[in-house]
């Protein structure tokens, strides 16, 4: 059994424009110890899917039906009382941008003790030696002092290594974090992703990975799965999928990066487009959602909407007329 | 050797904070130039400065010292009258497509409105020109009539860009314009920014931190650090060979979108914090985080210069005619 197991989720809000469909269906499972990455572009889902785990959600307005099992115990049906106890102790949460989640007016010692004396009942004292041993963990230096520091005497990186040191302070099963990096600069990046490979290696961690950064994914993740539109449109282990991406839209994503730029015949250097726009999601049609941007679109892509199909062992892509394996990343016509 | 498009010379820019002895030395001592229809790429991290050259060359905030001229002329000490004129030949474009275009105009509006201020086209010329510029930055006529909100992030800095380029300006100075995009929609941005610079001609001055962007978009870039330029050259040359430490360090930390290069890549992450620009470090002001620093370097600040190649001025105690040092291949 994996650790995690998200089958048939749906998500919708009610808005004044009608029901929104954030996730429209999506199924996905993390085993223990695993970083798997969600991509796509904004508004894909990837932050409703995940925050759908502790059911950071807006109470009143959410729709949500699937199931979503946390080591065989089902999520979806849990009161509120019960999910309170669950969030921060075995799912916890890394948002983008550290400082409005952090408490401007405590220490963050403070902050971090808070956490421990809720969930692990520690001691006053108890808990403040935890905090010093947590900022050490996430590589803060001189940890002692730290602790006593409030969030506005931090710089940006270490605001987000002290929410990544709340959020493991319980050993969570499951860390979500959300665009941990986007909001930081990239020589700060790749300590704070040194941080969580740190994590998962010493203690287990199995953490969902929110990004849109195809390099942070290629740099840390073992797994990604690719959503367009509310579903997952490709999954797979991060080398395979990068090496054989099927779906069209993972391979026009890789395309477009300014890194794979290609030098016309006039000199002209060129990134290749994925033309048009994400459809809006209110409504849902029977069709392939990327059929409009589509270069491989055919009259059937119009009619029906394609299933998850497996490529090899753990590679799964929606679309009918997938890339070959043979020819990577190449698009265009079949 | 033809005059430069834009030159800045030893600019300063101090912001004095309220309340506070100290001033945050945003820009100290910086001096670039850009020639008929170049790109230079300014890169660094945040708070290095790189908005703050972007403004004073716009006059958007006033040098504490130092100069900036424009095809020749000084425009550091104009007064707001006397720039009126020139600033057909500047415009900007800003990251943010979402607060950088007024919500109650329409887009036709809101590219026309250059052309009117600085009256320059009158009655049927406006929407002549307007339509023509539209055309160019890929948006039909149907989007005239639109507003903001009712255009997606791509499409606005569409917008921004037509707004920027309907006066065909010498230079343009664009500040972030892709980092709010997804990559998708980034790609088509750039992908006509590159194409308007060579159609038309103008020089521009690219802002980001998004190193990939400077290197398929810049002919040279500028690498700043705390206030300070710490290496400059053509982009291809830096990109080959980074020889500031610092850029070094910039360069190894971008990660790759290909896992298994990525994961065999030596990745340098620097020690410690970026330093408060109120309080810059002593000496070279990358001493504090760079891992190849000699007791020279605490104390003596050293000076921009190509040693090595004279395309290629670099400032670090390190770089010398026969050495240059290298920080990725350390432990
Ligand atoms: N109006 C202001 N008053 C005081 N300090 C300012 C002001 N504007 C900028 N600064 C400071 O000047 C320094 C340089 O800022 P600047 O905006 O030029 O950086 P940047 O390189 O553009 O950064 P980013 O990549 O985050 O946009 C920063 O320390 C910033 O906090
Ligand atoms: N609380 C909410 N109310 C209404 N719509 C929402 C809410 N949260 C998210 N959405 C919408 O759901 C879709 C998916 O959002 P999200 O999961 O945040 O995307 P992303 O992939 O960028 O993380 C978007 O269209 C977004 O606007
Ligand atoms: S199903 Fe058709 S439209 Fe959809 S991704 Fe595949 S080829 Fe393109
Ligand atoms: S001058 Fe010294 S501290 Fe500065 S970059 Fe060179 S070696 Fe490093
Ligand atoms: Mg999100
Ligand atoms: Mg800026």
């Amino acid at each position: 059994m994996s650790l995690l197991e998200i089958t048939g989720l749906k998500v919708g809000f009610d808005t004044e424009d009608g029901e929104v469909q954030a996730v429209r269906d999506i199924s996905l499972t993390l085993e223990r110890g695993e970083i798997l990455a969600l991509c796509g572009e904004s508004g894909c889902g990837k932050s409703v899917t995940a925050m759908s785990i502790p059911r950071l959600l807006p109470p009143d307005t959410t729709r949500l039906s699937g199931s979503i099992r946390l080591d065989g115990r089902e999520l979806t049906e849990l009161p509120e009382r019960e999910l309170r106890a669950i969030r921060g102790k075995d799912v916890s949460v890394v948002f983008q941008e550290p400082m409005t989640s952090l408490n401007p007016s405590f220490t963050v010692g403070f902050q971090i003790a808070e956490v421990l004396r809720r969930h692990e009942n520690l001691s006053r004292s108890a808990a403040r030696t935890r905090a010093i041993e947590l900022l050490e963990l996430v590589g803060i230096p001189a940890p002692a002092r730290r602790v006593k520091e409030y969030p506005h005497q931090l710089s940006g990186g270490m605001r987000q290594r002290v929410m990544i040191a709340i959020a493991v302070a319980c050993s969570p099963r499951v860390l979500i974090a959300d665009e941990p990096t986007t909001a930081l600069d990239v020589t700060i990046q790749a300590g704070v992703l040194d941080v969580f490979r740190d994590l998962r290696d010493r203690l287990g961690t199995a953490i969902i990975l929110i990004t849109h950064d195809l390099g942070v994914v290629a740099d840390i993740a073992d797994r990604a799965v690719v959503m367009y539109a509310g579903r997952a449109v490709e999954e797979a282990p991060v080398t395979e999928l990068y090496a054989r991406p099927r779906h069209p839209y993972t391979a026009g994503l890789m395309r477009a990066l300014p890194s794979a730029a290609v030098t016309l015949e006039d000199g002209r250097r060129r990134l290749s487009e994925i033309p048009g726009l994400v459809p809006p999601p209110y409504a849902d049609p029977e069709e392939c959602a990327f059929h409009p941007r589509c270069p491989r679109a055919q009259d059937d892509c119009t009619t029906r909407r394609p299933a998850l199909d497996t490529y090899g062992t753990g590679h799964l892509a929606a679309c009918f007329h997938p890339l070959s394996a043979a020819a990577p990343a190449t698009g265009g016509g079949s | 050797m033809t005059t430069p498009v834009l030159e800045v010379k030893d600019l300063v820019k101090h912001y004095h904070v309220r309340g506070r002895g100290q001033a945050v030395r945003a820009v100290d001592g910086v001096s670039l130039s850009i020639g008929q229809g170049e790109v230079l790429g300014l890169v660094g991290e945040s708070g290095s400065g790189k908005s703050t050259i972007g403004k004073c060359v716009l006059r958007l905030t006033e040098p504490t010292a130092g100069s900036v001229h424009l095809s020749g002329r000084d425009i550091t000490h104009l007064s707001r009258r006397a720039l009126r004129p020139l600033r057909r030949d500047v415009h900007m474009v800003f990251q943010d497509p979402y607060s950088s275009l007024n919500p109650r105009f329409t887009v036709g509006q809101i590219v026309a409105e250059p052309l009117r201020r600085h009256g320059v086209a009158r009655g049927a010329q406006v929407d002549e020109r307007v339509r023509e510029m539209l055309e160019r930055v890929g948006l039909g006529a149907e989007m005239r009539g639109r507003r903001p909100h009712e255009l997606s992030g791509g499409q606005r800095q569409r917008v921004g860009l037509a707004r920027a380029l309907v006066l065909e300006p010498k230079l343009v100075v664009a500040d972030e314009p892709v980092s709010a995009l997804d990559v998708s929609v980034q790609a088509s941005v750039l992908n006509l920014v590159a194409d308007l610079q060579r159609d038309m001609g103008f020089s521009c001055l690219f802002i980001t931190h998004d190193l990939s962007v400077v290197e398929f978009l810049a002919d040279r870039i500028a690498v700043m650090y705390l206030g300070q330029i710490v290496e400059t050259g053509p982009t291809k040359k830096i990109f080959a060979e980074p020889q500031h430490p610092y850029t070094q360090a910039l360069l190894s930390a971008a990660p790759e979108p290909d896992p298994a290069r990525q994961r065999e890549r030596r990745r340098v992450v620097l020690a410690g914090e970026v330093p408060s620009p109120l309080d810059p470090p002593s000496g070279c002001r990358f001493h504090t985080r760079c891992p190849v620093a000699v007791d020279t370097c605490r104390t003596e600040e050293p000076a921009l210069i190509g040693v090595r190649d004279e395309e290629r001025p670099v400032a670090c105690h390190l770089v010398t005619a026969t050495e240059v040092p290298d920080i990725t291949g350390r432990d």
